[in-house]
C-alpha cells in the first residue's frame, strides 16, 4: 500500500518525502483546492521545486484541484488544471464533473484521481466516474464502515485510496454546506470549512469562548483544552442538554485496520493535514512508514506498536483518536 | 408562469400521516410532486410499493410525479433500493447521488438532479445533459448571481435545461452515516427505536446562547432557520427559473402553497400569520451571504 502524505508547503513536502511518503499531494495558493489557508500551499515556482525534489527521490506528486468552480471562477480552475499539467504532476485530484471532463479531454495522459469531495460512496458511483472520465483512482469518503469499504472494494473498477489519519469529517464530503450556512465559505465553494477569518476568541467571565461569524461554537471552563472551532465539533444544546451534538474533537486513526485494508486490495492510505507543520508531517509520515514496512514484512503477524499509537495520539485533536465510521458502533 | 413543486418529505412521518399529507396535497395548486425517502434507509414506514401506489394516485390527480433517490448510498441494500427506483419507466427519477446517476445513465433513461448534486457550473450540466438530464435543482448554497449566469450559459449553449430552486423550508445541509437523533438518545443507529418519528420537524440544535443553528433529522442536518424566497419570486421569474420548490412540513403547508401560488401569479400576498413551527426566516444564500442571514432587500437590488 502506498503512503500518501499532505504537503501544505515546500518544507512539509520535503519532510514528507524524507520520512517515507510514497506520494505527496499539494494544492495551489488559491481556492481551487479544499485546504485554502492563509500562507499555505504552492505557487508554480515552489511547486516545480517540490516536484523536482520528490521525483529525484523516486516519489510521486499529486495536485489537488478539488473544489467546485462556479461560472465566475471557471477559467481560474481550468487554468489550475493546465498549470498542474505543465508542472508534470503524476496525477490530478479532481471532484467537479465539468473539470474532470476538461482534464480528460485536454490532458488525457495525466492520471485523474477522484477526490473525496467527489462523494463516490459505492461501486456504482465509481463506475460512473470510471466510464465517463476514466479516473484511475478514487479516494473514499470517511462515512463508510469497514464492511461497506469491503463491499465497494470487491467491485471497484478503479484503485482505491482511503483516509488513514488526521482530522475527521463526519459528514459525507463534497456535500456538506454547514460552513457556508454559518459563514460565507464552504469546502465546495472556497476550499474552506469554518474559515479562520470568521473565528473570534474571547475571554469572558463564564470562560474562553470560540465563535464563528459570531455564533458561539464552544465555551471552555478552566482546565479544559480549547480546540479550533470547527463548527461540527462544538458543544450545543439539544432539548436542554449541552454536549458535542454532532462530533467530538477527535482524529481519525485507522492503523489497527491496516492488515484488513491490505487484504481488501486498497492501493493507498492517505494522511490528512496540509494545514499541519513540517514537524507534524515528519512524525506522522515516519510512524506510518514504519507501520507499512512492518506490514509488508509480516502481513500475517502485524501488530501495531505501542510507541506508534502514542506518537499518533500525541498529534491528535484533544489527544483522542477514533476508528470513525470504519467501526460500526461509531454511527 | 413558474411551476410549483413539493420536494420530498425530508422528515420521518408515519405511514398514515404521509398518505394523509399527499391526499391533501393532491388538491393544492402544485405542479410537481417528488416522492420517496431521501434521508435514511432505515425509514421504511412506506415500502417501495406504497410509494409507487402513491405516485400513481397523484399522477391520476394530474400531478407530475418524480421519484427521489436516497442521498447517501452506503450499502448493497441501499443499492437494491435504488435499483427499484431507477429500473422502472413509469416515473422520472430525481438523482440525489452518483450511484443513482450511474444506474439511470447506464439505462439511458431521462432524469433530473436534486439539490445535493454538485452542479456548480455549466460544464457539469452539459456533461449531464449529454446523459439524459431533463432539469436540475440549484445546489442550496449557490447564489442568484451564479444561478443567473448558469441559466445564461446554458441558453448560450442551446441547452434546454429547466432550473428549479429550493425556495421554502429548512435547507438540507449535510448527510452522515452517523445518526444524530440516535446519538441524542444515546441509542445505537442500528437500534434507533425510530425516534425520528417523535420529531416530525426535527430536533432543534441551538448554540449555548439559544441561537437556532440547525435541525437534526436522523442522519441529515438541516438549517435552523427556514429558507424563504417568497419575495424573490419576481426576480426568479425574470431570470427564467422554471420551478419553485417548497419543502414539506407537517403544519401549515397548504397556506404556504397558497401564498407561493399567489406570488407566482404576480401578486404580493398579504402577511397572514401562518401556523408553522417556530423558526426564524433566512435567505442569505440567495444573496451570496452566509446562509443563515436574513437580507432585507428588494428586487431592485
Amino acid at each position: 500500500m502506498e503512503l500518501v502524505c499532505p504537503a501544505g508547503s515546500l518544507p512539509a513536502l520535503k519532510t514528507a518525502v524524507d520520512n517515507g511518503a510514497d506520494a505527496v499531494y499539494f494544492g495551489f495558493r488559491d481556492n481551487t483546492n479544499a485546504r485554502q489557508f492563509a500562507g499555505l500551499n504552492f505557487n508554480d515556482k515552489r511547486a516545480a521545486e517540490g516536484i523536482e525534489y520528490a521525483h529525484k527521490a523516486g516519489k510521486r506528486v499529486f495536485c489537488a484541484i478539488n473544489t467546485y468552480p462556479q461560472p465566475e471562477g471557471w477559467q481560474q480552475w481550468t487554468r489550475a488544471v493546465d498549470r498542474a499539467a505543465a508542472l508534470g504532476v503524476d496525477a490530478i485530484i479532481l471532484a467537479d464533473m465539468g473539470l474532470l471532463e476538461y482534464a480528460a479531454n485536454k490532458h488525457p495522459d495525466i492520471p485523474r484521481h477522484l477526490s473525496v469531495q467527489g462523494s463516490a460512496t459505492s461501486y456504482e458511483a465509481l463506475r460512473f466516474y470510471k466510464d465517463n472520465f476514466d479516473i484511475r483512482r478514487a479516494v473514499l469518503p470517511r462515512v463508510l464502515s469497514l464492511d461497506q469499504v469491503r463491499g465497494v472494494a470487491r467491485q471497484s473498477p478503479v484503485e482505491l485510496e482511503v483516509f488513514a489519519f488526521g482530522s475527521l469529517c463526519i459528514m459525507a464530503e463534497g456535500r456538506c454546506y454547514l460552513s457556508s450556512y454559518l459563514t460565507d465559505e464552504s469546502p465546495n465553494t472556497r476550499g474552506a470549512c469554518s474559515p479562520a477569518k470568521a473565528v473570534r476568541w474571547q475571554e469572558t467571565p463564564s470562560g474562553l469562548e470560540s465563535r464563528l461569524n459570531e455564533v458561539l461554537i464552544d465555551r471552555y471552563g478552566p482546565g479544559e483544552s480549547a480546540g479550533y472551532p470547527t463548527l461540527c465539533k462544538g458543544r450545543f444544546e439539544v432539548e436542554s442538554q449541552t454536549y458535542h451534538a454532532i462530533e467530538e474533537p477527535v482524529s481519525l486513526n485507522t492503523m489497527d485496520l491496516l492488515p484488513e485494508l491490505q487484504k481488501l486490495g486498497i492501493s493507498a492510505v492517505k494522511i490528512e493535514g496540509r494545514q499541519r507543520s513540517p514537524s507534524y508531517i515528519a512524525d506522522v509520515a515516519r510512524t506510518w512508514r514504519q507501520a507499512l514496512d512492518g506490514l509488508a514484512r509480516q502481513p500475517d503477524q502485524f501488530e501495531v506498536q505501542q510507541n506508534w499509537q502514542e506518537t499518533l495520539s500525541g498529534l491528535s485533536e484533544g489527544g483522542l483518536t477514533t476508528l470513525g465510521a470504519y467501526h460500526r458502533k461509531w454511527k | 408562469m413558474m411551476k410549483l413543486s413539493l420536494g420530498p418529505i425530508l422528515w420521518f412521518w408515519d405511514k398514515c400521516t404521509v398518505f394523509d399529507f399527499y391526499a391533501r396535497a393532491a388538491e393544492w395548486p402544485i405542479d410537481t410532486v417528488y416522492l420517496g425517502e431521501t434521508v435514511c434507509s432505515r425509514r421504511r414506514e412506506l415500502k417501495p410499493d406504497d410509494w409507487f401506489a402513491l405516485a400513481r394516485d397523484l399522477k391520476s390527480c394530474g400531478k407530475k410525479v418524480v421519484l427521489s433517490s436516497l442521498t447517501l448510498i452506503e450499502s448493497e441494500a441501499d443499492l437494491r433500493g435504488l435499483r427499484r427506483i431507477c429500473e422502472q419507466d413509469d416515473f422520472l427519477v430525481e438523482v440525489n447521488d452518483q450511484s443513482a446517476l450511474q444506474l439511470v445513465t447506464a439505462r439511458e433513461i431521462p432524469f433530473v438532479t436534486g439539490p445535493a448534486m454538485n452542479t456548480y457550473n455549466a460544464a457539469t450540466l452539459k456533461v449531464l445533459a449529454g446523459k439524459g438530464l431533463q432539469g436540475w435543482c440549484l445546489p442550496v448554497e449557490l447564489s442568484r448571481h451564479t444561478l443567473a449566469r448558469l441559466i445564461q450559459e446554458l441558453e448560450a449553449e442551446g441547452l434546454d435545461l429547466p432550473a428549479e430552486v429550493f425556495s421554502w423550508g429548512f435547507l438540507p445541509l449535510a448527510w452522515s452515516s452517523r445518526c444524530f437523533t440516535a446519538r441524542h438518545y444515546n441509542l445505537p443507529k442500528d437500534n434507533c427505536e425510530f425516534r425520528c418519528l417523535q420529531h416530525p420537524d426535527g430536533l432543534s440544535l441551538r448554540s449555548r446562547e439559544s441561537q437556532e443553528l440547525f435541525r437534526l433529522n436522523g442522519t441529515s442536518t438541516l438549517s435552523g432557520s427556514r429558507y424563504d424566497l417568497l419575495r424573490q419570486l419576481p426576480a426568479m421569474a425574470d431570470m427564467g427559473v422554471s420551478t419553485v420548490r417548497l419543502s414539506p412540513e407537517l403544519q401549515g403547508m397548504e397556506a404556504v402553497v397558497q401564498r407561493f401560488d399567489t406570488a407566482r401569479r404576480g401578486k404580493v400576498p398579504a402577511f397572514d400569520p401562518l401556523a408553522l413551527t417556530e423558526a426564524p426566516p433566512c435567505n442569505g444564500y440567495w444573496y451570496g451571504e452566509p446562509g443563515m442571514d436574513r437580507v432585507a432587500r428588494t428586487n431592485a437590488d
